[in-house]
């Protein structure tokens, strides 16, 4: 794969707001140029706050932040050469579209001709054209989100931050502006850090996603990566649905795992795990598979409890033994015993195995001795 | 009585009602016109002696009624123009930062609005008087500025609760620094809420007569001119001026509602 050349260097970042806890903790990120990575993490996990970092709205605590190589601290949001689409839109109101596009440029104090030919090429892409002499209260949801698109890609910026711009719109037009999206980016080639909550838009549009919770950050990765490989537990139950059997390492043989959970011996692949290590075992629900006689390495017994069919998948929950209840998804038609005793098992590769307890745990627990 | 009876009979005692209401309203207003073009000479210039532009003639030789309608849009100038600088700073400063005794602020406000004219008269001529300030055109102004801020500050709070922060951060993220982003985002967006104010300051200034009354000193403006004269009735020049602001001031309402100062609708 060709060296990629990064184009936002964080480093060691903290925020700190007075008074309160740190809402960003030591955080480590390199955006590659040209790339769609997005931060995602539930409301309050620090994403927003490292956006408007970037952007210059919000200081750093500590640490350093580079675009292009370049220490922006001390530039004022104006100086940035990057452009923010805002979640509430931030379109002005007492402006047309047309000088909502032209903003940027008229600051820049570009010849008339110029602007209007590059206004009306920003509002053709965004396919507005027609609408430049609309005002904000006349447009739409998804037509006031174009606008703002369109007003903060004509500055031509070498990274565009978005906010959680599809926030506010409906189902439909999310899915269909998450496409627009995408196939802007690819056209512009212009790199995009992008903000949601929303864990499928985050799958289904980021080159790489980075998750974050409370400040800190949990897994940079591909969707896939993240998907099939999650580094935590808060990344395994975050994105998707999974099934998180808890235990320590009994044997290891490779990258073979058993593992021992509370009402039997389960197996799955991970490196770097000790025996008698506590760990946790991710299996998707659509990767559980059923026998009604044991399986060789497998001893999970289970009772189905109730088997719902969604269209075309078949989602059945079984109990264990300890009372915990897991998921199982099957394509309908091939739906379990509806009642009575089932083997769980599944193929190694399909579980994933998960430190317990992550670096930063040990590490809040030294600091709790110490004081 | 039939149902068709009983609503004819509402109708016409709701017509009657509102003409009445009307009439009130606007009664006394059409005698001060009326009585601009009165003929009569004699004290209390009540009864009709025939129709005259004489008053309107007489209006532009009394150069101390004049005089003091000068010193009145003089003082409604100045005074605005200070209380809707002052105000709007003290609004938007209020809205964008917290800060400790913020709503102790917030509530003291209130008091020059709720407190009685004539107290805050009273005191202001102590002030005055304590501080050795000679009374006269700085002191009314003074005076009329201390009392319309707080309606400048209401009236563009009122605006700014619909107001988007990030309007300004989008602008300054566009590349427009500060002083920038405060006249061509900021001030035009809360433009409605300044000119309601302002006008509101203005309105307030130009017809305070207990206020002024405490701290004009020897400068007389117009409605203390009205009230010295109507000692011994309202001579008609006094009606012809009154006459001459209703029609100014109409003139602007209407335009103002005919939509003619709005760039565009919505």
């Amino acid at each position: 794969m060709e060296e990629k050349k990064i184009i936002v260097e964080i480093k060691n970042v903290n925020k700190v707001y007075q008074g309160t806890n740190a809402v960003v903790k030591d955080l480590n990120l390199n955006v590659y140029e040209g790339e769609f990575l997005t931060l995602l993490g539930s409301s309050g996990c620090g994403k927003t706050t490292t956006l408007r970092m970037i952007a210059g709205f919000e200081d750093i605590t500590s640490g350093t932040i580079l675009v292009e190589g370049e220490n922006i601290e001390d530039k004022e949001p104006f100086e940035r050469n990057v452009n923010t689409v805002f979640q509430t839109y931030a379109l002005f109101p007492h402006m047309t579209v047309f000088d909502n596009v032209a903003y940027g440029l008229k600051i820049k104090k570009k010849p008339k001709g110029e602007i209007k030919t590059k206004v009306m090429e920003m509002l053709e892409l965004v396919q507005l054209g027609g609408f430049e002499k609309r005002y904000p209260s006349q447009l739409s949801g998804g037509q006031k989100q174009r606008v703002a698109i369109a007003r903060a890609l004509i500055n031509q910026p070498r990274v565009l931050l978005l906010d959680e711009p599809l926030g506010a719109l409906d189902l439909k037009l999310r899915k269909q502006m998450q496409l627009e999206l995408k196939r802007l980016q690819r056209k512009l080639k212009i790199t995009f850090i992008y903000v949601t909550h929303d864990q499928e838009e985050a799958l289904s549009m980021s080159d790489r996603i980075a998750i974050m919770n409370d400040g800190i950050l949990q897994q940079v990765g591909t969707p896939v990566e993240i998907y099939e490989q999650p580094a935590t537990r808060f990344v395994a139950s975050f994105i998707g649905e999974t099934n998180l059997f808890d235990g320590a390492v009994s044997s290891v043989d490779g990258d073979k795992v058993s593992v021992s959970i509370e009402s039997g011996v389960i197996t799955g692949k991970g490196t770097d795990f000790k025996v008698g290590e506590m760990v946790a075992v991710s299996v998707r629900p659509e990767r559980i598979k059923y026998s009604v006689r044991p399986v060789e390495g497998f001893t999970v017994p289970a009772a189905v409890k109730e088997q719902v069919y969604v269209g075309s998948v078949l989602k059945t929950i079984v109990v264990l033994p300890n009372g915990n209840e897991i998921r199982i998804e099957r394509l309908a038609g091939e739906e379990l015993p509806a009642e009575g005793m089932v083997y769980l098992y599944w193929k190694d590769e399909d579980a994933k195995i998960i430190h317990s307890f992550d670096n930063n745990i040990f590490a809040a627990i030294d600091n709790i001795q110490l004081a | 009585m039939n149902r068709r009876i009983k609503e004819k009979i509402k109708y016409t005692a709701g017509i009657i009602y509102c003409a009445l209401v009307y009439v009130f309203l606007f009664l006394p207003i059409v005698v001060i016109v009326v009585n601009s073009f009165n003929a009569t000479t004699s004290k209390p210039y009540l009864s009709w002696k025939g129709f005259t532009f004489a008053w309107y003639g007489k209006l532009f030789e009394n150069t101390v009624l004049l005089a003091s309608f000068g010193h009145t849009v003089l003082l409604a100038v100045v005074s605005t123009l200070l209380s809707t600088a002052i105000g709007t700073l003290a609004a938007v400063g209020m809205y964008k930062y917290h800060f400790k005794g913020k709503g102790l602020i917030d509530g003291l406000l209130y008091i020059p609005v709720v407190i009685p004219e004539i107290v805050l008269g009273i005191s202001l001529l102590t002030v005055f008087a304590k501080a050795s300030v000679p009374r006269g055109m700085i002191t009314l102004v003074l005076a009329h500025v201390t009392f319309s801020i707080p309606f400048v500050i209401f009236n563009i709070r009122a605006r700014l609760s619909g107001y988007d922060n990030s309007i300004e951060e989008a602008s300054m993220d566009l590349g427009a620094n500060r002083v920038y982003t405060f006249f061509h985002i900021t001030l035009p967006v809360l433009a409605p809420g300044i000119g309601g104010g302002a006008l509101l300051a203005f309105t307030l200034s130009i017809d305070d007569v207990i206020i002024s009354y405490f701290t004009n000193g020897q400068v007389k403006t117009f409605p203390l001119k009205v009230m010295e004269s109507i000692k011994s009735g309202v001579a008609p020049d006094v009606n012809a001026l009154s006459t001459l602001i209703l029609v100014g001031t109409s003139l602007l309402v209407i335009l103002t509602q005919s939509g003619i100062f709005s760039k565009h609708k919505k």
